[in-house]
């Protein structure tokens, strides 16, 4: 009867025994695993050790042979057969990756979590085996706002509140209105914005102690340097792209020469030129501060990507689109905003997104010209005498802020694409 | 009759190929005219010069009393008096249809909203697709889409309508709905230049008929004699094809 079975295709007619053999053996390959992961107890310790390595994996894949059979009726069992054991390398997959968690995930929330130290002000506090989130808890205020006085920082939590209740507001406002909000974002947002960093955050005006940009950092210093570079680098990279499509020669091989110049050098380069180089063609007496040149130089860098992703965009568009365009009597303008732009930037929202996610990742290399937002202070903390050996902690802490970040935007970014969808 | 279009020894090139050559051509106000030929003859590219949309490098065409020439200023008003419908529809998929037509209204002719919305919902139960204004064009079958096109371009109130094949892409039932809507606007005296292939409604409404073959107009002629007797054998054999 056994030596029937295993050498017999499965199949209906002997479901039960199947099954029943079949998950006997994944729950002894599972289970192996699982101690083994665990509680470091290997079921297999007699067997040579290159056979015990391997035996879940064989004992497993026997159990998935057992029970792939087509069509049994039990729902679960067909699903199960369907998504995970269509094949036999299907199955292997399935085993491996199951295997992969079962041995890393453990690993991972212990030095995350368990076995990780977060009481104590000091480095010698952290006596576990897992991560030193002591590190971060010190030094918690350093990466959020820099070298920025402790007594000020009220200043900046202000000014970013009323940042995010006007852009959060914009969500609610009356259907009526909502034509007016792209005019706002472009215009009225950042002025509010710089209103807000000028008075609020430099200071200098109505008993406001003046803090110098030199000593803004941390991720209030990556907010401020991404949101100006985000909404001054897409129209002027809607313009390029424009540019570059032209029928005016000028203004066409002005557009490429830009597009191609900025799209050309690492934006290293162009940081450490616009800290060097730039001030020496500024007329005497003429003083730009380092902040506003990094945000210059990475919104012209990031504006030249962002042009081609909308020409993209542009492109894909049928030219029967201008043609009624223009047979109504729409001029170049008005055809464009009114009727290219909606469609192909709605086609390239997906790029869009890419570009405004690595310019939101581009922004620690203007540590290059002396500004350190979250990953600069997590460097500058790092290599503190008190805290040496903090690297991973305070890399892992920033990546984990920039995938929040990144993420968020990323689904709304995917949001806008099913709203602004009219094909159905 | 007075003339509203002129064409006067027209040549065209695209690079060393000549769409059209020495084409001469009057319209007088509210005749209509289709124009045949087989494809690569040159019909869309000689309508699609009256509007602008092709450049011509040589010859005068004067619409309206409006001589078409590169300045940007006279292109825009005579696009304004001429309707143009497409053998794609080329309706704007991201705007309703009742956007669709009120568009050109609010933004060329600067009509107030509610005015532009209240004259594309007349358009729009000229060509019997009120029901749809609230839609988008991809959720509108082919010849539903086509009549939208065509109340778009109404909604301009144009002097003179330009149709290149608009029935072409129409799947046979529905090629009567869009032909149908285009002989009311006929006899509602519109002036009326139209590319196609289908020789029953030149029958019904065409004053002229002009054959094209390889960038000329080989012959022009009343419908009637154009079709009972043609003069050039190239037309003959052409009939003789299609018929």
């Amino acid at each position: 009867m056994i030596n029937n079975l295993i050498f017999k295709k499965p199949n209906v007619n002997n479901l039960k025994q199947y099954v029943s053999i079949g998950l006997l053996f994944l729950t002894f390959s599972f289970l192996d695993v699982f101690l083994n992961s665990l509680f470091k107890i290997n079921l297999t310790s007699a067997l040579p050790g290159f056979i015990s390595f391997f035996l879940p994996l064989i004992i497993g894949f026997i159990g998935f042979y057992l029970i792939r059979i087509e069509h049994t009726g039990n729902v679960f069992l067909d699903t199960a057969n369907k998504k995970i054991n269509l094949t036999p390398f299907n199955s292997v997959l399935t085993l491996l990756s199951i295997f992969v968690l079962v041995k890393y995930i453990p690993l991972l929330l212990n030095w995350l979590i368990f076995e990780a130290n977060i009481s104590g002000t000091t480095k010698e506090d952290c006596t576990g085996n897992g991560a030193c989130w002591v590190f971060i808890k010190v030094w918690i205020k350093r990466f959020m706002y820099g070298m920025y006085p402790n007594a000020e920082q009220w200043r900046i939590n202000t000014a970013f509140l009323i940042l995010f209740v006007t852009v959060g507001s914009a969500f609610f406002i009356p259907e009526k209105y909502k034509k007016y909000l792209i005019s706002f974002s472009i215009l009225g947002l950042p002025l509010i914005a710089f209103i807000l960093i000028y008075f609020l955050i430099s200071g200098g005006f109505f008993g406001l102690e003046w803090v110098e940009t030199g000593a803004w950092g941390g991720l209030s210093l990556t907010f401020i340097v991404s949101f100006f570079a985000l909404i001054f680098c897409f129209p002027i990279g809607v313009f390029l792209a424009l540019g570059r499509r032209s029928d005016l020669p000028a203004i066409k091989y002005s557009s490429i020469g830009f597009i191609e110049f900025w799209r050309g050098v690492p934006l290293i380069t162009v940081l450490f030129m616009s800290a060097v180089m730039f001030p020496m063609f500024l007329p005497d007496g003429v003083y730009m501060d380092k902040l506003i040149r990094a945000i210059i130089a990475i919104t012209l860098f990031e504006a030249a990507y962002m042009a081609e992703v909308v020409r993209g965009g542009l492109q894909a568009l049928p030219r029967g689109q201008y043609d009624a365009a223009k047979s109504l009597g729409l001029g170049y303008w008005r055809m464009n905003f009114l009727v290219i732009l909606p469609q192909a930037l709605k086609l390239v929202i997906p790029g869009i997104a890419n570009t405004f996610l690595a310019l939101v990742k581009d922004t620690p290399l203007i540590y290059v010209v002396g500004l350190l937002e979250l990953v600069g202070m997590i460097g500058l903390g790092k290599t503190n005498p008190k805290w040496l050996g903090m690297a991973t902690e305070g890399y892992v802490f920033a990546g984990v802020v920039f995938w929040v970040i990144c993420f968020s935007m990323s689904r709304y970014s995917q949001k806008l694409e099913k709203e602004l969808s009219t094909e159905r | 009759m007075s003339k509203i279009i002129e064409l006067k020894n027209i040549n065209k090139w695209f690079d060393k190929f000549q769409a059209l050559k020495d084409v001469s051509l009057e319209v007088n106000l509210q005749e209509k005219i289709v124009i045949c030929g087989p494809s690569g003859s040159g019909k869309s590219t000689l309508i699609r010069c009256i509007n602008r949309l092709e450049e011509h490098q040589d010859g005068s065409i004067v619409v309206d009393g409006i001589e078409i020439s590169s300045e940007t200023k006279n292109i825009e008003k005579v696009r304004a008096e001429v309707g143009m419908v497409f053998q794609q529809f080329n309706l704007f998929p991201h705007l309703s249809i009742l956007d669709n037509c009120s568009l050109a209204p609010i933004w060329v002719k600067k009509l107030p909203k509610k005015q532009a919305e209240k004259l594309a919902m007349e358009n729009l139960t000229r060509v019997q697709i009120t029901d749809q204004a609230l839609k988008f064009p991809g959720q509108l079958s082919g010849g539903q889409q086509q009549r939208a096109a065509i109340a778009r371009a109404l909604c301009m109130e144009p002097k003179i309508m330009l149709f290149d094949e608009p029935t072409s892409a129409l799947d046979p039932e529905m090629i009567k709905e869009v032909l149908d809507v285009m002989v009311d606007l006929a006899k509602g005296g519109m002036t009326m230049i139209v590319v196609t292939h289908e020789m029953g409604f030149a029958k019904e409404v065409a004053d002229n008929m002009i054959f094209m073959d390889e960038g000329r107009i080989v012959e022009k002629a009343k419908t009637k004699d154009f079709f009972e007797n043609p003069k050039s054998d190239r037309t003959k054999l052409f009939l003789s094809q299609i018929l």
